[in-house]
């Protein structure tokens, strides 16, 4: 145990020296008994944490618990030569199966191919490791995935050499197999059995250093590609469960509006292939042997219904409130000047292209749950409350999901079908339509953000950041799955505001405050959280400021950023992607800058708004300092994604209330970007200045909305201040 | 309840629907095919594309009553057996699926598309309608131009 601590001095350095002394501490007894043992470590890590910074890394954080429930992670070797991993993170299109995989190929000496990832069950024991969120899987998952995996080659080298007769360390492995001197080989499936013996490994059961890899680093591609290209691969709505109900919600025209009256249910369950029609707190659900058959049931229905809690509110009510709701700017002395800015920002639905979905099957004292959730345990026990049956009873199956840009974190969908499933007796499979969606799915928080940079002559002594926000819906916080409750983690929006937003800016003194309004509307955290609205106003407020001082807004970032990792990104920004080239006229380039998880991105964009009301980002080019990189193809997959993140909820897609609903309800009024708004061009160009491993899925959402609003507002000679801008 | 033949995937198959039924629901709820995927029962997401006599269609907003007699292809039907079609093997080539929801509605118009226009330019890219919330275009059209190719 002391030998794979220090080892991890070699090979980690995530989260510094507390975690190699909790890992140490933990493997020795690790069960969850040990979780009340590790408790007086969790504030002086938490202290650490902000000791430097008054942010949080929130990867940071979690990492000593990851580590800490590692050894309660399942990796096996089958005797028809598998490796398989039970995946305690979601995939949820983010890539983390394959890149999870690679670390593991890695340190076990497998094919790619002999690699299979199937998801873990909810299992509360894992705590913080089944928290898919917030950008940490890569960071969380690159010492415990190669410590298993390098622990179980160990055995399977072990059970060789007894098997053979031979030392040990005279055997050699790759490819899924332990290969002898002599020439002899043998697969690691013919090993399995034995190596389950194996009590004490005869060989270093560490991770191999850095330098050794081959596989890691390496652009590879998805090993769930040919499943997703063919049609084979299983959603929740595609698993097949016997008997499962097609199920729908008729909605309430107000979000959370209140059913009154069914005024014709009797009449309904007549209807052909109706099973059953059943209030439930968010609606009328409709239960028919197939989904056609279920939306004409409801359709048909009559319901009346009670308005919800914001009926009476609209935008302009809800953006005075906003606006009413910052705290004040600081007033100039008489010696220095302004540089002022105000800017709105819309809900913003997440929009995945699979919607709320869930199929549950409940019995008296039993239920199990199929869904698409980045947080198995939260799922677990927000369905387990919801039907009255202890968290143990509910067992809950994760699946593939179909996007979640943070949907995923919430288990609407798996607790409205519990609740329908408990009322029929029957299992169900729950779908939300794509108007149930977006007129009541959650959102991103509009938001309102006063800035101001105060000046003494071209001297900038401090900016201010005086921001208002809806509430973050933190009734369910997906931190609660977090065992080790000493860990200082956000409880509320605004905490999460002050633990992730930092400017990264030598701008003196800098200010920044959040205020929440609650409203009764479902919100939620989208990807990049305030960093997708906050952080890019800030970047629009760089331009503004750069323009008052009459330099260019690159080289002003490059002088004015607050470390030396920062200039090298956006220097290798400025030439790569060839800032101040010449363009047509109604074109302009656009820079966005930002600093989190660990990591530091810059994002060129190039937009045609030759016609303002149709513009289009023609050109992107992200440059990247990451540390080292798991899997480039899948980080630039995560910055592809998040160019279009930015091109969408700055120039197109945002949602309406009016009335106290969502104005929208497809695709065809949530104008989300298509291929006719994405760039022609994309680069990414990975920096490694020797950061550890940073973190990938969001990173980019701000750069990239702050460069396409900058490029935007040099093509057109504007200040957008509301997005998306054409809305 | 009118019953209906179809050439599903090149298989024979006959089902008991009613006349309005979407084709989406009669593959994903009668016929168990469920690479066709619901995204807005509309036509607008497109991500239940499909082909109907050679023809891209949105099976959300196609009655069964207009399909009988015909040849339905959908994702499950694209490759010649374990042979992938060749905008399969550029979406692979490429890696162009992030959660990969949409991508059967994608490789299914790129499909229909390349039957009728063999080197599309960007522009007729650009008016491929099919939403992909992950953001996965670059690629796309890099596999597009790949597969024309092939």
């Amino acid at each position: 145990m002391t030998e794979r601590a220090t080892a991890d001095k070699h090979t980690d350095t995530n989260a510094g020296t507390t975690r190699r002394r909790f890992v140490t501490f933990l493997i020795a007894a690790p069960t969850l008994t040990v979780a009340g043992r590790w408790l007086g470590e969790g504030t002086a890590r938490a202290q650490i944490a902000n000791v430097s910074t008054p942010e949080v890394d929130l990867a940071a954080a979690l990492q000593p618990e990851v580590d800490a429930v590692s050894p309660l992670m399942r990796l096996r070797v089958t005797e028809d030569n598998r490796v398989v991993f039970e995946a305690p993170r979601a995939e949820v299109g983010q890539g983390i199966s394959t890149a999870v995989a690679m670390l593991i190929a890695e340190d076990i000496d497998a094919r790619l191919v002999d690699v299979d990832m199937p998801h873990s069950n909810a299992r509360p024991e894992l705590g913080a490791a089944q928290l898919t969120g917030a950008s940490t899987t890569m960071r969380n998952m690159w010492g415990p995935a190669r410590r298993l995996a390098a622990d179980a080659r160990a055995r399977l080298v072990t059970a060789a050499a007894e098997r053979w007769g031979l030392n040990a360390d005279s055997l050699t492995t790759r490819d899924t197999h332990v290969f002898a001197p002599d020439g002899r080989s043998t697969s690691y499936g013919s090993l399995a059995v034995d190596a389950s013996k194996v009590a004490v490994p005869a060989v270093s059961p560490l991770p191999k250093p850095v330098s050794e890899h081959t596989l890691v680093g390496t652009p590879t591609p998805r090993i769930d590609g040919k499943e997703l290209i063919t049609g084979r691969a299983t959603y929740t709505l595609d698993v097949d469960v016997p008997g499962a109900l097609p199920t729908v919600v008729a909605r309430p025209p107000t979000i959370g509006g209140t059913v009154t009256a069914i005024d014709n249910a009797a009449q309904v369950r007549a209807m052909p292939g109706v099973v059953a029609v059943v209030e439930i707190p968010t609606g009328v659900a409709v239960v028919a042997t197939t989904f056609h058959h279920a939306q004409q049931a409801r359709a048909a229905l009559s319901v009346s219904w009670g308005p919800g809690p914001i009926a009476d509110l609209s935008d302009a009510d809800i953006r005075g409130r906003l606006q009413n709701a910052t705290d004040p700017l600081l007033a100039p002395s008489l010696l220095q000047s302004t540089v002022d800015g105000e800017f709105d920002f819309a809900f913003v639905n997440h929009g995945p292209v699979e919607t709320n979905c869930a199929i549950a099957d409940v019995r008296a004292d039993s239920a199990e749950v199929w869904v698409a959730s980045k947080i198995p345990p939260i799922a677990q026990t927000v369905v387990a409350t919801g039907i009255g049956l202890p968290q143990n009873a509910v067992t809950v199956h994760p699946i593939r999901g179909g996007g979640s840009f943070g949907r995923k974190l919430y288990p609407d969908a798996a607790l409205e079908a519990a609740r329908i499933s408990q009322r029929i007796g029957d299992p169900v499979k729950l779908l939300w339509t794509r108007d149930d969606d977006v007129k009541h799915g959650r959102m991103r928080p509009a938001s309102h953000h006063k800035m101001r940079f105060l000046l003494t002559g071209d001297i900038v002594d401090s900016f201010e950041n005086r921001s208002a926000a809806v509430q973050l819906d933190m009734d369910v916080t997906p931190f609660s799955v977090v065992i080790d409750t000493s860990i200082e983690l956000p409880t509320s929006g605004a905490s999460f505001y002050h633990a992730t937003q930092a400017t990264p800016y030598k701008f003196g003194t800098t200010t920044k405050t959040l205020n929440e309004v609650q409203l009764d509307v479902p919100t939620a955290f989208w990807r990049s959280v305030y960093s997708g609205h906050n952080r890019a106003a800030e970047e629009i407020m760089v331009d503004r400021l750069a323009s008052r001082l009459r330099k260019d807004p690159m080289r002003f970032r490059i002088d004015m950023a607050s470390n030396a990792d920062a200039v090298e990104v956006l220097r290798q920004l400025k030439s790569r992607g060839n800032w101040g080239r010449s363009l047509p006229s109604g074109w302009a380039q656009g820079v966005g800058f930002h600093t989190e998880y660990n990591a530091h991105i810059g994002c060129l964009a190039e937009i045609d708004a030759t016609n303002p009301d149709a513009p289009r980002v023609m050109r992107t080019v992200i440059v990247v300092d990451m540390g080292l990189v798991v899997n480039p193809a899948g980080a630039e997959a995560q910055f592809q994604g998040s160019v279009i993140d930015g091109i969408a909820t700055i120039l197109l897609a945002g949602n309406h209330i009016t009335n106290g609903a969502v104005v929208e309800s497809s695709y065809a009024d949530f104008t989300w970007a298509k291929q006719a708004s994405s760039p022609l061009e994309f680069e990414a160009h990975f920096l490694n200045t020797g950061r550890e491993t940073g973190g990938a899925g969001e990173l980019a959402v701000p750069a990239a909305a702050a460069a396409v609003a900058n490029a935007y507002a040099r093509a057109t000679g504007t200040f957008p201040s509301q997005f998306p801008i054409n809305f | 309840m009118p019953t209906y033949k179809l050439f599903v995937n090149g298989e024979h198959v006959s089902v008991d629907a009613p006349a309005d039924m979407p084709l989406l629901w009669v593959l994903r709820d009668l016929l168990g095919i469920t690479g066709p995927k619901y995204g807005c029962g509309i036509g607008a997401c497109r991500a239940c594309t499909s082909h109907l006599n050679g023809k891209e269609i949105q099976p959300c907003v196609v009655p069964i009553a207009d399909c009988a007699n015909k040849h339905i292809t959908t994702i499950e039907g694209l490759a010649d057996g374990e042979t992938l079609h060749p905008v399969q093997q550029a979406w692979l080539e490429e890696d162009v699926p992030q959660c990969g929801f949409c991508q059967p509605g994608q490789i299914m118009a790129t499909a229909a598309l390349l039957k009728t226009n063999k080197n599309p330019s960007d522009a007729d890219i650009d008016a491929i309608a099919n939403v992909c919330r992950c953001g996965t275009y670059c690629r796309i059209r890099k596999a597009i131009k790949k597969a024309a190719q092939a």
